[in-house]
Formats: structure tokens, C-alpha cells, sequence
């Protein structure tokens, strides 16, 4: 055998049903943080742009941006962006005390999973309520 | 002279992304909590308040600092999200360019809003 032969390919075992591949909680916190940040990066920034210009500028543009407010689609754009933003603050505090070794074992991650699901989907929902 | 047989293009910008991420995820965490600190401080912003911010050269510098760290920290992130799921070369390099030119674009915007010609 030469040294340039190609290692022998090894078969293995492919299961990539996404149906039912289950992802357990903390990598769907993981796909979710990878997610909302590609979405702060598409959406978010440029609307925290144009509404910080619109606002900044004038009285008026101010009080239009809060009628723009009303618009439910409006809203509903704005409160996905909200979780978006909380998601991945949240996982966001949660991997840099991973990395910190804190909370790193297998059961505090798992919970801490949970709670950063809970605790932006929880506080996204206040916080639309009390926009609604 | 041997060299690490891992050793790749670009030396070791694994582990200086790796750290970037962090440390402008802090000062982003920082700024937020600064934020929210200030509206609850005053029950929500109104014009006279969002004015007032704006006029003052430490909001204007600590936002700045924050848009930088949103820069740098979404040019990372993206590019590693694009070297993840985007396969042919030219296209990916197209992506990250794009990338990079529109937050630089974003950057000069925020700094148009903040510094602006505004009367205040
Ligand atoms: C409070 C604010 C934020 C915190 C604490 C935070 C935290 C983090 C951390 C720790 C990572 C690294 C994850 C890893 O290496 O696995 C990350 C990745 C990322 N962040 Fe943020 N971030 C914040 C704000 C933002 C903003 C405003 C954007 C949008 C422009 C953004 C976009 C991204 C992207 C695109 C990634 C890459 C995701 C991936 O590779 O899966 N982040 N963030």
C-alpha cells in the first residue's frame, strides 16, 4: 500500500431522518441561538437602525414610529425580533458560563436549557402582552 | 524547526475569533443591562428622555462601543455560519464579503445617527 493511497472508507451507520432524528433540549437551545443570531444580523439591526434614525431626528418622527407601533403586523415583527434578541441573550450568558465550567455536567446544562427557553419565551410573551 | 501538523492558514485566528465572540458578547450584555436599567429608572423613554440621551457624549461613545461590538461579533458569527452550510468557494467568499461590507455600512450609519447633523 502506498503512502498516497486513500484511507479505507468506513461504512458508517447514516440517520438523517429530520423527522425523527430528537434533538435533545440543549441542542435545540444551541440551533435556536445559531438561528435568532442569524436573524438579529438580517433583520434585526437594520429596523433598530432605521427606527433610532426616524426617532432621533424630529418630534414627529418620533411620534410616528410609536403609530407605527399600532400596526399589528408591526407588532408581530417586532416581538419575533424580541425573542430573537432574548433567545440568544440568554443562551448567549448561558455558553459563556459553559465555558466557565459553570454549569457544565450534564444535568445543570439540561436545566439550564430549559430555563433559557422558558425564561425568553416567558418574558417575550410580557412583554407582548403588554404591547397588545 | 518542526511545525504542528494542524497548523493552518491564517495561524491562530481559531482561538482569537473564539475569544472576540466573548468579550463583545460581554460589553453587548453590559450595554443592554445599561438600557434597561435607564428605562425602568424612567418608566419608558419618552422624547425629552431620548433626546436627552442622545446629546450626551457618554451614551454616544457607549453606543458606539456597542455597534462595534455588534459589528465584529455578527462578522464572526456569520462567517462561521456561511463556512458551515455554504460549500462552493466562490460563493462563499461572496457571502462573507457582503457581510462584511454591509455591517461596515451599518457601522457608518450608526455613527451618522449619533454624530449626525442634528440640532440639539
Ligand atoms: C447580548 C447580546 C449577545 C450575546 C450575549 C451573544 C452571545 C453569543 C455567543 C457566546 C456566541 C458564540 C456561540 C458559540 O460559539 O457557539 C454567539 C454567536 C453568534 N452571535 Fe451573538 N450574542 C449577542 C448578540 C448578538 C447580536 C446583536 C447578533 C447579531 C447581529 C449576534 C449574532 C451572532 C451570530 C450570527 C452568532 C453565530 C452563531 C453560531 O455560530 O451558531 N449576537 N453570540
Amino acid at each position: 500500500m502506498s503512502v498516497s493511497d486513500p484511507p479505507a472508507i468506513k461504512r458508517r451507520p447514516v440517520y438523517l431522518n429530520l423527522v425523527r432524528i430528537r434533538l435533545p433540549l440543549p441542542g435545540i437551545v444551541s440551533i435556536l441561538h445559531r438561528i435568532s443570531g442569524a436573524a438579529l444580523f438580517l433583520f434585526a439591526i437594520p429596523v433598530v437602525l432605521f427606527a433610532m434614525q426616524a426617532s432621533v431626528e424630529s418630534e414627529d418622527g418620533f411620534a410616528s414610529l410609536k403609530s407605527m407601533l399600532a400596526n399589528p403586523l408591526c407588532k408581530l415583527i417586532l416581538i419575533g425580533l424580541l425573542w430573537a434578541y432574548l433567545h440568544h441573550f440568554f443562551a448567549g450568558i448561558r455558553y459563556l458560563l459553559i465555558d466557565l465550567h459553570v454549569g457544565d455536567d450534564l444535568a445543570p446544562a439540561r436545566q439550564s436549557s430549559v430555563a433559557v427557553l422558558g425564561a425568553s419565551l416567558i418574558l417575550t410573551l410580557i412583554i407582548a402582552v403588554r404591547l397588545w | 524547526m518542526t511545525r504542528p501538523l494542524r497548523q493552518t492558514i491564517g495561524a491562530h485566528y481559531g482561538w482569537k475569533d473564539w475569544l472576540v465572540q466573548r468579550v463583545t458578547a460581554v460589553v453587548m450584555i453590559l450595554y443592554t443591562l445599561g438600557m434597561l436599567g435607564v428605562a425602568l429608572y424612567n418608566g419608558g423613554f419618552d422624547y425629552a428622555l431620548w433626546q436627552a440621551l442622545f446629546a450626551n457624549g457618554a451614551f454616544r461613545i457607549a453606543t458606539l462601543l456597542f455597534g462595534l461590538a455588534v459589528l465584529w461579533h455578527a462578522w464572526i458569527g456569520m462567517r462561521d455560519i456561511w463556512m458551515d452550510y455554504i460549500k462552493p468557494t466562490a460563493l462563499r467568499l461572496a457571502l462573507e464579503v457582503a457581510t462584511f461590507v454591509v455591517l461596515v455600512a451599518y457601522a457608518a450609519w450608526l455613527a451618522q445617527i449619533l454624530w449626525g447633523t442634528r440640532q440639539t
